[in-house]
């Protein structure tokens, strides 16, 4: 199962979830999980970036997944 | 993986290749660019910092002979627009149109409000007198913390803050930002000593020595050029083209030299303005900012006001932290709050945390990123609170670091879990470092502290075309800020297997190479010159081809080594190795052409930390301040070009210095900048600083071919909290507002 932790402002509009075990092999399926879960945090889900297994990710979309990979969302980072 | 590899061109330091160009003058700025029948651009600014606009007449200044064209906000297309600018404190493209010009209220001091057009910049400042505009006054709002409060005037009465659900008031406070972990009760609980501390940094500017310019050339079909100084003319273009509601496809923009960004040129602010007077008046138009239009009407960093409390154990562990900042985004949303909250605990592991950041209106210039934007000014809080409680426990500033460093696998506070990082090797380093085994000079102060940024990859393309005596052409689309393309060179040549000095490279304009995200974000070693050795695979890849259509062998059969095609290992064939020279000379016969390219989304930056350190004296009868000696030690993955890396490193501990010692925007109680200039803006020069001695860490960031971190960013973070630590120590008193200027540690030296 692959863990997936939200972030303060994500489990605002989460239900108030900070954690969640999701049966997918890969990154699409997470967000469309997420989505089909919590409709609202498609907005920001689009204009976050992701750590995956520690790796961020600008832009992820078909990344293959773990079965003990963890993904945490974060605001994206552009810097100056 | 990138292992320990041993390289023939990568980690060798060549001059840089503009280096002749821009000290004789050649190079071409922003501002060089001269064109037939141009034509000159002014804008005209708000005398207000806050105001409605009631009117603006146009009519006086078009009625001067000479003047092509005059502008206002009512000329620009209104209404929403999608995306946002790049960069942290880019904010949203709607709010950066409306920075550009304003619409119904001007929102700071130098807030554009009308632009002409003439023959002469003298005419077009002249014609500038004659546009009539009438404003209604209203109260500036200038402090960041009293503009949160309730009663506060409203910079955007249609504010709100950004929440699930939307508030029933507006607010000066635009976005909250928040993470947390663990229990902040029993960690302070679990404290044997807390410190708690109020902190300062002011707004202050990148300080770039070009000043923003552009150039225009719009045909009566509504295509053109728009040539300018840009940190990213893709990006550039398409906000410009949004702005006027123009399809991207009809605009080509060209980067020219560029004098300097650190951030500051990631927004457009005269380059929408330039392309609809030159569309106007069917000629080219040049315009070109003053260095006082710079500092008043273009982004600078947020000021920040910073409340930390720290609790650690006797011996050395950090139990719990807490803290909350208060970031100006000047007159639009867009400071870079959240950067702020994920960096300030970065280096090291925590269990309870608190860390709630806040993206505040104010009437000042709307902020733009600036290196690492957030993190200086929230890690000075939480370095000088760890130097105190380092003082308080009497312990080695960096033992108490080594304490606490986040390494491998840590959970960093933002998130994730820390792929391979070199923290704790920068601090090792640093121990080691002679600098700091020499005694403290009598009287000084010795501080010392981290940095941190995450660096990023994004979008970049590139094309690899080989001449037809084996020289190299690289074509990407990164304005070259930093030396970049003696990097790009460098590893080109080390792909292929050849010498530096046979490989070029240049920056190409919009539509001549593919899409680049702009040159920030210290990504462009990283993720161009990712594209770069993609795109010199895609040539090898070729060139073996053609060998073995050559010899008649299958390609699995040829290998590359040094720049030629080989048969491989265990191929029976009597044949000459050919070089890279040599299959580019028979291009012809082999297919045509030889060219490699690649786009690509680059991912997996690896985060670069830092650890500084410096030897301050402070003179108590004058204030002034002596930066005896200055050392900076950061983790660049794999230097590609050291000298650069160094002079990244070297610059980044002067700007940081500048920023802790002098340099502030001073407003008055009106919102009126007072120190436009850099007579009265003090940024650092020659003999205000040592020699900055370097050390480089090379912990290799495995998801990059040769090992690169991002090197751009991390150097400003550190230097502010390490002048803060050593005069705090050489005062023997804590100081905790920036700039510690003379007069400020005057006032602190006499109680």
């Amino acid at each position: 199962m692959v863990k997936v932790v939200l972030s303060e402002n994500f489990a605002l509009l989460a239900d108030g979830c900070r954690e969640l075990q999701l049966p997918v092999d890969n990154y699409r399926d997470v967000i469309a999980e997420l989505i089909a879960r919590w409709p609202q945090l498609e907005p920001l889900l689009e204009r976050s970036s992701v750590a995956i297994d520690g790796l961020i990710y600008q832009d992820a979309m078909y990344e293959p997944l773990q079965s003990d990979s963890e993904i945490f969302f974060m605001p994206r980072i552009e810097g100056g | 993986m990138a292992e320990a590899r041993e390289f023939r061109q990568i980690g060798t330091s060549p001059v840089r290749p503009d280096g002749i160009d821009k000290v004789t003058g050649r190079a071409q700025f922003g501002a060089d660019i001269i064109l037939p029948n141009m034509i000159h651009g002014k804008v005209l600014r708000s005398p207000h910092a806050h105001a409605k606009i009631k009117s603006v007449d146009l009519s006086g200044a078009l009625a001067i002979p000479g003047v092509f064209a005059a502008i206002s906000g009512a000329d620009f297309p209104g209404g929403a627009l999608e995306g946002e600018a790049s960069g942290e404190g880019g904010g949203s493209l709607t709010d950066i149109a409306k920075n550009v010009i304003a619409r119904n209220k001007v929102l700071y001091h130098g807030h554009a409000v009308a632009a002409v057009a003439a023959s002469t910049p003298r005419l077009a400042q002249e014609a500038l007198k004659a546009i009539k505009v009438e404003y209604e006054t209203l109260p500036p709002v200038l402090d960041v913390v009293a503009a949160m409060a309730d009663a506060s005037p409203l910079v955007d009465e249609n504010n709100f803050t950004n929440l699930p659900e939307k508030p029933e008031n507006p607010s000066n406070v635009a976005n909250i930002g928040r993470l947390e972990r663990g229990n902040l009760e029993e960690g302070f609980a679990a404290a044997d000593i807390v410190i708690e501390r109020e902190f300062k940094c002011p707004m202050a500017h990148q300080g770039y020595i070009e000043p923003h310019a552009c150039v225009a050339n719009i045909d009566e079909t509504g295509r053109g050029t728009v040539w300018c100084s840009t940190q990213g003319h893709f990006e550039f273009r398409s906000a410009t083209a949004k702005m006027l509601n123009k399809n991207i496809a009809d605009l080509k923009f060209v980067a020219t030299e560029i004098g300097g960004g650190f951030g500051g040129k990631t927004v457009v602010y005269l380059e929408p303005l330039a392309t609809m007077l030159s569309e106007k008046t069917g000629r080219p138009v040049k315009m070109t900012m003053s260095r006082e239009e710079v500092f008043r009407a273009t982004g600078p960093a947020s000021g920040t006001v910073a409340r930390v409390k720290v609790g650690l154990k006797n011996d050395g562990t950090i139990t719990a932290a807490q803290s909350w900042i208060a970031f100006e985004a000047g007159a639009f949303a867009g400071a870079p709050y959240m950067p702020g909250a994920m960096t300030i605990y970065a280096p090291y592991k925590l269990e309870n945390f608190l860390v709630e950041t806040f993206d505040v209106l104010v009437n000042k210039p709307k902020v733009a990123a600036y290196r690492a934007p957030g993190a200086p000014q929230a890690m000075h809080a939480f370095e000088c609170a760890l130097d105190e409680a380092a003082q308080l426990l009497d312990m080695d500033p960096i033992d108490l670091r080594l304490h606490n460093a986040a390494e491998e696998g840590t959970q960093a506070s933002y998130g994730p879990k820390y792929p391979v990082i070199g923290f704790r090797e920068c601090l090792e380093a640093a121990k080691n470092h002679p600098n700091y085994s020499a005694p403290i000079p009598e009287g000084a102060g010795r501080g010392v502290a981290a940095g941190f940024w995450f660096n990023v990859g994004m979008q970049s393309s590139a094309e690899v075309h080989i001449n037809d005596n084996g020289t190299v052409m690289v074509v990407e689309g990164s304005p070259d800020i930093g030396g970049s393309r003696a990097s790009m060179c460098l590893m080109a040549a080390e792909t292929l297997g050849i010498e530096y000095a046979e490989v070029r490279a240049q920056v190409g304009d919009t539509e001549s190479t593919g899409f680049c995200n702009v040159t920030g974000g210290s990504r462009t070693t990283f993720a161009t010159g990712m594209a770069v050795t993609q795109a010199c695979e895609d040539v090898i890849a070729d060139c073996k081809r053609r060998a073995a259509m050559t010899w008649g062998l299958d390609e699995d059969q040829v290998e590359w080594e040094d720049g030629q095609a080989i048969p491989g290992p265990g191929v029976n064939a009597d044949v000459k190795p050919l070089s890279l020279a040599e299959l580019a000379g028979k291009a012809a016969k082999t297919g045509g052409p030889i060219q490699g390219r690649a786009s690509l989304n680059a991912q997996g930056a690896g985060a670069s930390f830092s650890v500084n350190f410096a030897d301050i004296r402070v003179d108590r009868e004058t204030g002034k301040v002596d930066v005896l000696s200055y050392t900076a030690i950061q983790d660049a993955g794999k230097a590609i070009h050291p000298a650069y890396v160094e002079g990244q490193m070297q610059g980044g501990a002067a700007q940081g210095l500048g920023w802790a010692l002098n340099e502030e925007y001073i407003f008055d109680d009106a919102g009126i900048l007072q120190n436009a200039g850099f007579l009265d803006y003090r940024i650092p020069v020659a003999s205000d600083l040592p020699m900055i001695d370097t050390h480089i860490v090379e912990v290799a960031n495995p998801r990059h071919p040769f090992g690169v971190r991002g090197v751009g960013e991390t150097p400003i973070v550190a230097p502010l909290a390490v002048a803060t630590n050593a005069i705090s120590r050489s005062l023997q008193q804590r100081v905790c507002e920036l700039p510690l200027s003379p007069p400020r540690l005057l006032a602190k030296i006499d109680g």
